[in-house]
């Protein structure tokens, strides 16, 4: 008796447990609708107005849920475009709202306690840039210097960390978004602007004179940047990584960085510029779900 | 929902270590250290401001009241000048256009320039809630002031002002609240203040909900204190007969 009452609580416990981890495959079979989560102004996910949102990630984003429609069988799916920003994506994934969010997320040790990441499918470098006569080359130059960088951003941290690692000081301004912060670089308010390389590149390839500008100095901090998903869905991570790794393997996500790393892109059919780093080519060959905290052991 | 996390304020900003209490040594500084000196900032910049708003904003106030067309047609473009351009607009003018044109003031701090963004723009308020509570005082009391051999800023100083500021202490306070809330706008121009604290250490630590709240509690404190202060200010001065006295 006492056996069968401990099985029949375990058996409650796990079926309590089974509808508390969340079957995204089924709500997307059920809805016929995935809501994608993209981002309004990012290197790799941003929009061109109307309602209309492209990037590199969204593109991919797009081809992992045709994928994900033929694996469920569907004759046609619906995508919901859901604009998200660094300060409500994280909550807005746990809650169901976004499904898959494919921005310009970092994988880290932190958010995979709230979250999961699909394989990394860019790794950000942190870089300098500056002006292209300021003869500035390494960070070590920005010894009490102007330094912006933007608020919200992992490169606050970054640059904090490298202050009391190395000793120097440098005097940090904070632009409010990148535009600002690349103005602030462009009006001389500072010497440098830290961030993600993507970011620069598409800042200086949109400037009035891009030739003014140069990325410099040594690789700060690297990122890997992943779409995030719901935490222990296993069957829909493994639906995501599989159509990333079929599209790494069969090189169409090679011809997409090309799109859009390499071509000119809307809005402004400008280039942005930036060939693949050595470490994106090393996430692509061995597709992982690292943090960043793995990338700083190396 | 997860549960709350209060332990981020103990970690350290550099390693995420919970530091044991709460405080940072050795330089090493703790969210719990970084959401005080934020705080710092933001009451600095918002009293700075108050005290820019008060005396410009009650200056410009009188100016309006007098029989100068002059000074009246100074009052009134200020206030409009001020009040009818967005606060944050104006903090970017101050901050990227002004310097643009004046080369000197890109060597001034972005602390003086919001300082001073934030309180023009509230002197406006400021100036025309003066006006008003000048407007209010009878005729009578201006004459009356002139017949008795009084000089114009002798009535003022005597006569119009004391009552006037009595009147206006309720609009000043509220006043005196918005300039707190108004002072997040300096995270636009790189001040450490609340806000930014607020964007940046919950991008850090993932604990947006604890981060927001304790902010707003900040938030909520400071401009509390002040009502509170502007109230003890008002009974203190408080005249019986007079408007507003009992």
């Amino acid at each position: 008796m006492k056996k069968t009452l401990i099985a029949f609580a375990a058996v409650l416990a796990t079926s309590a447990a089974q509808a508390q981890t969340t079957d995204t495959l089924k709500k997307i079979k059920d809805s016929g609708s995935i809501s994608l989560g993209v981002r309004e102004s990012s290197g790799l996910s941003y929009t061109i107005g109307n309602g209309k949102f492209v990037g590199f990630h969204t593109e991919m984003a797009e081809r992992v849920i045709a994928d994900i429609r033929k694996q469920l069988g569907l004759s046609s799916l619906e995508v919901k475009y859901q604009p998200v920003t660094s300060q409500n994506r994280i909550p807005l994934v746990q809650n169901g709202t976004v499904d898959l969010e494919c921005g310009s997320t970092t994988n880290n040790a932190t958010r995979q306690k709230d979250v999961s990441f699909a394989v990394t499918t860019y790794v950000e470098e942190v870089r300098i840039a500056v002006k292209a006569n300021s003869g500035i080359n390494s960070i070590a130059q920005l010894a009490g210097k102007k330094v912006a960088t933007t608020t919200g951003t992992t490169s606050v941290q970054t640059l904090r960390k490298h202050e009391r690692a190395a000793g120097v000081n440098f005097e940090e301004v904070f632009g409010k978004d990148h535009a600002d912060s690349f103005l602030l670089l462009e009006s001389g308010r500072a010497d440098a602007f830290v961030m993600d390389g993507s970011i620069l590149a598409a800042n200086i390839a949109k400037s009035k004179n891009p030739a003014d500008y140069k990325i410099v100095g040594e690789v700060l901090s690297v990122e890997p940047i992943a779409c995030m998903l719901r935490k222990d869905d296993l069957a829909f991570k493994k639906a995501v990584d599989d159509s990333i790794k079929r599209q790494i393997k069969d090189g169409s996500l090679a011809k997409l960085y090309d799109k859009w790393f390499m071509q000119p892109i809307p809005p402004s059919n400008t280039r942005v510029g930036l060939p693949m780093s050595d470490a994106t080519k090393a996430a692509w060959a061995n597709p992982n779900d690292k943090p960043m905290e793995d990338y700083a052991k190396k | 929902m997860a549960a709350w996390d209060w332990q981020v304020f103990c970690k350290d900003t550099i390693d995420g270590e919970v530091r044991p209490r709460c405080f940072g040594a050795d330089g090493d500084i703790t969210y719990l250290d970084w959401l005080l000196s934020a705080w710092g900032w933001t009451l600095s910049v918002a009293v700075l401001a108050l005290v820019v708003a008060l005396v410009v904003g009650s200056i410009m106030g009188i100016f309006r009241t007098t029989p100068s067309k002059a000074l009246v047609a100074i009052g009134n473009t200020w206030t409009e000048l001020f009040r009818n351009i967005p606060l944050l607009v104006q903090v970017f003018l101050w901050y990227h256009v002004l310097p643009a044109l004046i080369p000197a003031l890109k060597d001034f701090p972005s602390f003086i320039l919001v300082v001073f963004a934030l309180g023009f723009f509230t002197s406006a308020r400021i100036a025309e809630q003066v006006r008003a509570g000048i407007q209010s005082l009878p005729k009578g009391q201006r004459y009356a002031g002139l017949a008795m051999g009084l000089t114009l800023p002798q009535t003022y100083r005597y006569v119009l002002l004391p009552m006037a500021f009595r009147i206006v202490i309720p609009p000043l306070t509220s006043e005196s609240m918005n300039i707190i809330k108004n002072s997040s706008v300096a995270f636009a121009v790189s001040i450490a203040e609340l806000t930014m604290f607020a964007m940046q250490a919950q991008e850090e630590t993932s604990r947006g909900i604890e981060i927001y709240l304790a902010v707003t509690g900040l938030y909520f404190i400071s401009a509390f204190v002040i009502n509170r202060i502007a109230l003890f200010i008002e009974h203190r001065v408080q005249v019986p007969g007079m408007i507003g006295g009992h």
